[in-house]
């Protein structure tokens, strides 16, 4: 039996605001618990929320960046529950006008291109956290009202690979455009799966389940992985799948049964009075595509086209906004693309993952990146001579200063380089004779030797060339 | 001392002369609350200490002409929070709560430096006519204990009949400060919908609720509104509008001449008292001589009211009040096992049945499968509602009519029969779905009981309705008349 498979995404994105979606109080992280409440927060008696219009705008940022559909008359519902850490037993969210819709990204699986569709993305507030410590639980507040945006994909996603790549694209283009740090690892992205298959040819979608404990792309995708065979390995016994909820353990790459759902909840939704509606007009949503920054694929694009780097240099490149304008302002002041691409992705990549810091977090500029490349284009330095002015870079020291001060620079003037070959030469009449008689070892020996008379700062190709004619003569 | 004879204008003056000081005012309120309170339980809280503390601060800086509530009492429902003073809503599940913050109307009486001396008793949440679902205390009609005060603010209306307080504030969520104000023969109003911050009014229905003033006569209500009305931040439903002086014109009674008045037949249909119905054509009559015309209209969506509301206020009742879970304040119940024993004995143990059985129905008409029948229809007849205002609005300054079909009836008597009490307000009820200003007054009486008017007005324009209320009551001496408390005063 041939299967095919079919899994849906909602990805929660938080939103990097100064204050929270419906109360002044700060988002900020690292807090005492329920430092960064109020009466809000806490849902008092008579306590009302109020909107945070950024809010809206990042929520018709995200619109824009997944290519959906800003919905310009819209409002806020009520999500129904009882739960500890959700103080008014209610959600503030979206629920039948959600703030976009029918939007898409475009994603890559080696080398065929999709576009995975999204149905909706609503904006809403994030609840608070519970902890439980021997014989209490604890609530803390602080989380309560951070805005989010649910990114709710339709369901093209047709392999654990797709979700990934979808996942990527979606971190990406959040990422451009500076709303969230979009990072799995603080939580600032966060992703429910589900999960069906079908016998190939059968109208009705299979019977999905949900997974829990996701906490990276990588997991999303062995998760998945595991699930669609489990799934397929049911139907092809003769068994059903039931509609549960499973928990993704790290250790073993398997999916374990934590409840099976009896039945869907009922939030009871209804519009939110508290709350007017949205009204947003056609200059504002203008106003916001206006500033937004050139998204990843067009950046690629470019990159090939125009930069001529390769595909996967362009991809390396654009995986964050930061690295993309360091790149872009590093060629504006000259530098060769393809050097700067090569040392974004490998030495500068390299003293991020030791450091572990972000790009904006170094000392590192582009001015000093964009001189260091300079300096080996025309001469001035050798690649080699190039490790010791990255390490000074790093503490953000100019090079050109660096290389003089340190007497870094490259002898290249023939003039002065041909007395010491000359001197070399005489020396090691033996290494001439090994030359004549086709033993081309000869040459790094010699090299060697003119390099250690100038203590490495020859230009290997300049002495190249000079020993070879003289050599030849 | 009682405010039989006194209004805010001549407290003013007496407080600026200093023939009494400010904590004089406070203390003999006091006094009088707690000699007369033991007949009709008007109040849940006092504010002694704290009150004339106040009293005492507002003296030493003086009270100046431009201050004209300053050091004057007033009264605040139980559901508006303040700050420190103890705020139940009349709900066991608010035992003892102490907000932390003011409301906004609270906080501009304070800045009017008005005392706060106490809480009136309500229906639990504001749901009820009556002020027999309180969880505390049954307070009294003023002008016979027998009978009920109306509801849910009966308790700010009793204090103010009976001489307890010059104004207090009330909140109308379906007819709750303008009946009982009717009943007890005091001046009530119901603002627009916006009009006034609800920022710590403890909600019921948010989309209905609105918080007015109770006083004596249409001049006092009228000071007490311009000071707590106008837009606040932290309330998004409050409106931006401009708020006037709207004590300013009220001089004269003949600021009615050529208003048209419209008089819906469907307000004097069947069920409505033969003495309410006649006090209201007496009314028209007052302001046909007074050179008004008033006409017979129609709002013939008016009988869907009830039940729209019933189900649009149980709804958002039902959602707001799911924070009283016994979690972090209020009551929580003990001998609990687990989280969901916490939250279903709470609020098992701490609402009362009329608020449980409007929670059900809020839950029922949102719920998967029944929403579009019920919630999406009511708000449907809503709009249909709304329409049935624009179109009688449209050529008419303003609507009259009587404010409940009956006087106050006795206590006990509709309390185990909800649609009979719920049928009560059939004609406020629709003022609110509508979001439109309702002004109820004295206008007769029925076997020494008040009769209650409604004037109904166009969105902000209480301007209007305040000049017709204060033209009919100088042509008039219904609120001239006070209640004896059983012999008393």
């Amino acid at each position: 039996m041939n299967f095919e498979t079919t899994i849906g995404l909602e990805v929660h994105i938080e939103l990097k605001t100064n204050s929270k979606i419906f109360s002044p109080s700060p988002v900020a992280y690292g807090a005492d618990p329920n430092a960064n409440t109020n009466v809000i927060d806490f849902g008092y008696p008579g306590v009302l929320p109020t909107t945070n219009k950024g809010v809206v705008a990042d929520g018709i940022i995200a619109a824009l960046a997944l290519h959906a559909t800003v919905e310009q008359h819209t409002h806020f519902d009520r999500k129904n529950y009882f739960y500890p850490d959700n103080p008014k037993a209610y959600q503030i969210t979206q629920s039948d006008k959600p703030i976009g819709h029918d939007g898409w990204v475009e994603v890559d699986v080696d080398g065929v291109k999709k576009k995975i569709g999204i149905s909706e993305m609503h904006i809403e507030e994030d609840a608070g956290k519970n902890t439980h410590e021997r014989d209490y639980s604890y609530v803390d507040l602080n989380r309560q009202g951070t805005p989010l945006i649910e990114i709710v994909s339709k369901p093209d996603i047709a392999s654990p690979a797709e979700a990934y790549a979808y996942l990527e694209a979606l971190r990406q283009r959040i990422q451009f455009t500076g709303i969230s740090d979009v990072k799995m690892e603080e939580g600032s992205m966060r992703v429910d799966v589900n999960i069906s298959v079908r016998p190939v040819g059968q109208a009705k979608f299979g019977t999905k389940t949900e997974l829990k404990n996701l906490n990276s792309f990588n997991y999303v995708q062995r998760g998945l992985e595991y699930e669609e065979k489990r799934q397929q390995q049911v139907l092809m016994s003769g068994g059903a799948v039931q509609q549960e909820t499973r928990r993704f353990d790290e250790k073993t790459g398997e999916t374990i049964l934590m409840r099976v759902k009896a039945g869907a909840d009922d939030y009871r939704y209804f519009p939110e009075p508290d709350l007017p509606a949205l009204n947003i007009s056609d200059d504002w949503i203008k106003e916001l595509g206006d500033a937004m920054p050139e998204m990843p694929t067009k950046r690629r694009e470019r990159y090939v086209n125009e930069l001529g780097l390769t595909d996967y240099d362009a991809m390396v490149i654009t995986q964050t906004k930061e690295m993309s304008d360091f790149f872009d302002a590093t060629v504006a002041l000259k530098a060769d693309p393809k050097m700067a691409a090569n040392y974004l992705q490998g030495d500068v990549n390299a003293y991020l993952n030791d450091n572990h810091v972000d790009l904006q977090a170094t000392k590192l500029t582009p001015a000093n990146l964009a001189g260091m490349i300079n300096l080996i284009s025309d001469g001035t330095i050798s690649s080699k001579m190039a490790k010791k002015v990255f390490k000074a870079i790093t503490n953000g020291e100019e090079p050109k200063a660096f290389v003089e001060k340190n007497g870094l620079v490259q002898l290249s003037d023939p003039a002065k380089l041909q007395p010491i070959i000359d001197d070399v030469l005489q020396s090691n009449p033996q290494s001439i004779e090994d030359f004549n008689n086709g033993k081309k070892r000869a040459v790094g020996f010699l090299v060697g030797q003119i390099m250690k008379q100038t203590h490495g700062q020859a230009n290997p190709q300049v002495v190249n060339k000079l020993l070879m004619t003289a050599l030849q003569q | 001392m009682n405010y039989f004879k006194q209004d805010l204008a001549s407290l003013h003056a007496d407080l600026v002369a200093k023939k009494l000081s400010a904590k004089e005012l406070t203390q003999a309120t006091f006094d009088n609350i707690k000699a007369t309170d033991p007949k009709i339980d008007a109040f849940l809280a006092l504010n002694e200490d704290a009150a004339l503390d106040q009293a005492a601060k507002v003296d030493a800086a003086g009270i100046k002409e431009d201050q004209p509530l300053a050091g004057i009492p007033v009264a605040i429902k139980d559901n508006i929070v303040t700050k420190d003073l103890t705020t139940t809503a009349a709900s066991k599940i608010l035992t003892n709560f102490n907000p932390i913050y003011d409301a906004t109307v609270t906080t501009k009486l304070a800045d009017a430096q008005m005392i706060t001396v106490g809480k009136t008793n309500m229906d639990e949440f504001a749901m009820g006519g009556s002020t027999e679902t309180s969880a505390f205390k049954q307070t009294k009609n003023a002008w016979d204990q027998t009978k009920v005060p109306g509801g849910s603010s009966g308790g700010s209306a009793a204090a103010v009949a009976s001489g307890q307080i010059v104004a207090a504030l009330g909140t109308d969520t379906g007819g709750s400060i303008r009946q009982p104000a009717a009943f007890n023969g005091v001046v009530g109003m119901k603002p627009t919908y916006g009009r006034v911050s609800r920022w710590g009014l403890i909600a019921f229905g948010s989309s209905l609720d609105q918080i007015g003033p109770l006083t004596r006569g249409v001049k006092d209500n009228a000071t007490i509104l311009s000071t707590i009305a106008g837009h606040d931040e932290h309330d998004l439903t409050s409106s931006t509008q401009a708020v006037p002086d709207f004590a300013k014109d009220l001089n004269d009674a003949t600021s009615v001449k050529g208003l048209r008045i419209g008089l819906p037949k469907e307000f004097l249909a069947d069920g409505v008292d033969e003495d309410v119905k006649n006090a209201i054509l007496a009314a028209a009559d007052t302001y046909r001589k007074l050179g008004a015309t008033v006409d017979e209209v129609s709002l013939p969506h008016n009988k869907y009211g009830v039940a729209a509301y019933y189900i649009i206020a149980s709804s958002e009742a039902s959602s707001n009040l799911q924070r009283f879970d016994g979690i972090r304040y209020g009551y929580r119940a003990q001998d609990v096992k687990n989280l969901e024993d916490v939250y279903v004995k709470s609020r098992s143990e701490g609402f009362g049945d009329e608020v449980k059985r409007r929670i059900m129905l809020g839950t029922f008409s949102l719920s998967a499968g029944f929403y579009d029948a019920y919630f999406l229809k009511a708000a449907k007849v809503r709009t249909v509602i709304i329409n049935d205002f624009k179109a009688v609005l449209k050529d008419h300054d303003f609507i009259m009519g009587p404010v409940a079909p009956t006087p106050a009836f006795d206590l006990g008597a509709e309390i185990k029969d909800p649609i009979t009490m719920y049928m009560n307000d059939i004609l406020t009820i629709p003022v609110n779905l509508a979001g439109l200003p309702g002004l109820s007054l004295p206008a007769g009486f029925s076997n020494n009981l008040p009769v209650g008017m409604q004037l109904i007005g166009r969105p902000f324009d209480e301007s209007t309705l305040y000049k017709a209320g204060y033209a009919f009551e100088q042509s008039t001496d219904f609120h001239l008349q006070v209640p004896t408390l059983g012999g008393q005063n």
